[in-house]
């Protein structure tokens, strides 16, 4: 038990020693979590416009004001002419050209319906997908004004059946982004700090040759590793609590859930990928490869982790492997817990799955890891 | 009761035949050394017998223990001390020794007067991190880690590679007080002068030892007439030496060529006649006493000439 202290005595020197090392623990993280919380949103706004209004009457200028109105759109480029407007998207200036055909008005009058062209940039398919359908939302209430409108009396809704779907968005309200994004950021930074840090923490030893020096004493293996988790368990911990404050200050988070479960789940979640760090630095040999595997390992939990995309728009089988990845359990609990203010009974499957990931991730670190070699 | 006993001990890297099947032993309080080039198995022999290697054949025995079965209660009993720098730069000089006092177990306080000779020149320094200190100081308290917990034994892999001449006689005055105190000490080194200083030395090649004694009596297996040439021209002196009829093997030693005659006896007038007749005017041969070296290097070309009648 002694030994253990000694050592973290001497890890916890080694990193506050370390002048370079500090600011990337402690400041790097912070800032990530700030900018990529304000810059990772899925919402799509002040998609530029080509208006191609050959109409002009006044529910053509009406249509186009509810457009501009949405705060999503906005008119940059006015012509009569489709070959301007393309070009106009040629040149990059616009992302959407809305064509209102001649007639517009007159036909709506005398048939109650008119076609509208919207002809999207398409490139970044994800972000035409979300503005198709904020114009598509923009033209149903537009449509239902014009009836109003035009069609006096209201039309017979035994003839026409109108369903009248009211959304209601439980546990986020607003939809608002950053509320759904804080808690799986912070989840980035703790896994990046404690795997990072610990996978590149025993191959120092290797590349220094203390490894040697270590393995001749009697230092029992767990000790060592013990020695070797605790301090970025600590740390990432620290981090964790650093992160909450900028949350909770910074961009009003809710914290529904008990904060002390926060804790002792990411304690168990650390457990795993301290154990994952660990592993790498038992099969490597110099920093650079510690760190190229982690990296590797890293991006492919992070992506299939259902921050960015969620995870049920992932093709089946990607689904299926997205249940071997630990990250994408924690960013379920954190923001269950978090946003939903979901209890321990609550997330127990993903608890004990964060379970499974620990026993197997530091068996393998411990099994992989010699004091003598063959 | 010998400190070290070693088996027909041999380890293999895949092809690489780096120890075949070594035995020796090493006398209680001995300072007993290993000589041989790079490569020629020292470092795979002493991770060994420090317990960081598993050998593939032979066993061995340190302070009475089995290195690989009884490695748990080997491990407090030895010192070692690795060829490269192995301590943590970014610790200071009195956080490393604190360190490994306390892995094992142990105080700076309690074993103070073993270090005290080797790491007192360093106390001025104690606050200084150890990767900022000179070769020598550097290697000063690695030799102060490694005997904090007082070892029984002590293995020192080529600790004076990379130091200056002084801090090297420095050192092995260490070792010879260390020696006084009783511990056992196994060193190797590149360096011939060296073998001198240590009580017996073992000759080591190609995973091998050639042979094992005290330096006076490996010095006086030597049973060639052995001269030291001197001339201007040094390449010019040794291409003519070697195509001398009698000439048994001649080799560049520092600034004189070292030639060993064919016959039993021979008489360096003569050569010196046959070096005259070739131009060499001013050309010295003078008989001398051969050195450690001059063994190994006989002994070398034995095995490789035994080597090649082999194929």
């Amino acid at each position: 038990m002694r030994t253990i202290l000694f050592l973290l005595q001497k890890e916890f020197l080694q990193i506050f020693r370390n002048r370079a090392m500090l600011p990337i623990i402690f400041v790097m993280p912070l800032i990530q979590l700030l900018v990529l919380s304000f810059a990772a949103t899925f919402e799509v706004k002040n998609t530029t416009v080509s208006l191609i209004d050959e109409d002009g009457s006044t529910t053509s200028r009406r249509l186009v004001e509810h457009f501009e109105a949405s705060g999503y759109f906005t008119v940059v480029h006015r012509t009569f002419s489709t070959a301007e407007a393309d070009a106009a998207m040629q040149r990059g200036d616009v992302r959407m050209i809305l064509h209102i055909p001649p007639d517009f008005e007159r036909d709506l009058r005398l048939t109650g319906t008119a076609p509208v062209q919207l002809i999207l940039d398409a490139q970044d398919g994800a972000a035409a997908g979300v503005v198709q359908a904020y114009a598509a939302r923009i033209l149903t209430a537009y449509s239902r004004d014009v009836r109003v409108d035009f069609v006096v009396p209201p039309p017979d809704p035994v003839a026409q059946p109108v369903i009248d779907v009211v959304f209601s968005h439980w546990y986020n309200p607003d939809l608002n982004y950053q509320f759904y994004m804080v808690p799986g950021i912070l989840v980035l930074l703790v896994t990046m700090i404690g795997t990072f840090l610990s996978s590149m923490n025993v191959v120092r030893e290797k590349e220094i040759g203390t490894i040697e020096q270590l393995n001749v004493t009697p230092i029992r293996k767990r000790d060592f590793i013990i020695g070797k988790l605790v301090p970025f368990w600590i740390l990432a911990l620290v981090e964790l609590s650093a992160g909450l404050v900028v949350a909770k200050v910074v961009f009003h988070v809710p914290m529904l859930g008990n904060l002390w479960l926060v804790y002792g789940l990411t304690g168990v979640y650390l457990v795993g990928m301290l154990g994952l760090g660990l592993w790498i630095s038992t099969i490597t040999e110099t920093q650079q490869q510690a760190m190229f595997i982690s990296w590797f390992i890293m991006v492919v939990f992070i992506l299939m982790s259902g921050l960015f995309t969620p995870i049920e728009s992932m093709p089946g089988w990607a689904q299926k492997l997205t249940l071997l990845n630990p990250i994408a359990y924690f960013i379920e609990i954190m923001r269950r817990v978090l946003l939903k203010g979901a209890g321990f009974w609550d997330v127990q499957a993903q608890f004990w799955a964060l379970v499974t990931f620990a026993v197997i991730l530091v068996t393998l670190a411990v099994r992989q890891y010699h004091k003598v070699s063959a | 009761m010998d400190a070290v006993v070693v088996r027909d001990i041999a380890k293999s890297f895949g092809a690489v035949r780096a120890v075949v099947g070594v035995s020796f032993s090493v006398r209680e309080g001995e300072l007993f050394g290993f000589i041989g080039p790079d490569g020629a198995g020292k470092t795979t022999l002493f991770r060994m017998l420090v317990t960081l290697l598993l050998p593939d054949a032979g066993e061995a025995f340190v302070d009475g223990l089995h290195v690989v079965n009884d490695y748990r209660r080997l491990r407090p009993r030895l010192g070692y001390m690795p060829g490269r720098f192995s301590l943590y730069p970014d610790l200071s000089v009195e956080e490393n020794l604190k360190f490994f006092a306390s892995v094992f177990g142990t105080t700076v306080e309690e074993n103070y007067d073993l270090v005290k000779g080797i790491y007192a020149p360093l106390e001025p320094f104690k606050d200084r991190a150890a990767g900022k200190l000179s070769g020598g100081m550097k290697q000063k308290l690695a030799l102060s880690c490694a005997l904090i917990h007082r070892p029984r034994v002590l293995f020192l892999d080529e600790p004076t590679t990379g130091v200056d001449a002084v801090s090297r006689q420095e050192f092995w005055e260490m070792l010879g007080r260390l020696k006084a105190s009783g511990i056992t000490i196994v060193v190797s080194t590149p360096y011939m002068d060296e073998a001198r200083l240590c009580d017996r030395v073992a000759l080591m090649q190609g995973g091998r030892l050639l042979s094992v004694d005290t330096p006076d009596r490996i010095e006086a297996t030597y049973d060639r007439p052995l001269f030291a040439a001197r001339g201007s021209d040094r390449y010019r002196l040794l291409k003519a030496l070697r195509a001398y009829p009698h000439a048994f093997s001649v080799y560049a030693f520092g600034d004189s060529i070292h030639y060993t005659d064919a016959r039993e006896t021979a008489d360096p007038d003569e050569l010196r006649q046959y070096l005259r007749a070739r131009g060499f005017e001013d050309a010295e041969v003078e008989p001398i006493r051969a050195g450690i070296e001059d063994v190994f290097m006989a002994l070398m070309q034995a095995q490789e000439e035994a080597h090649d009648g082999h194929h």
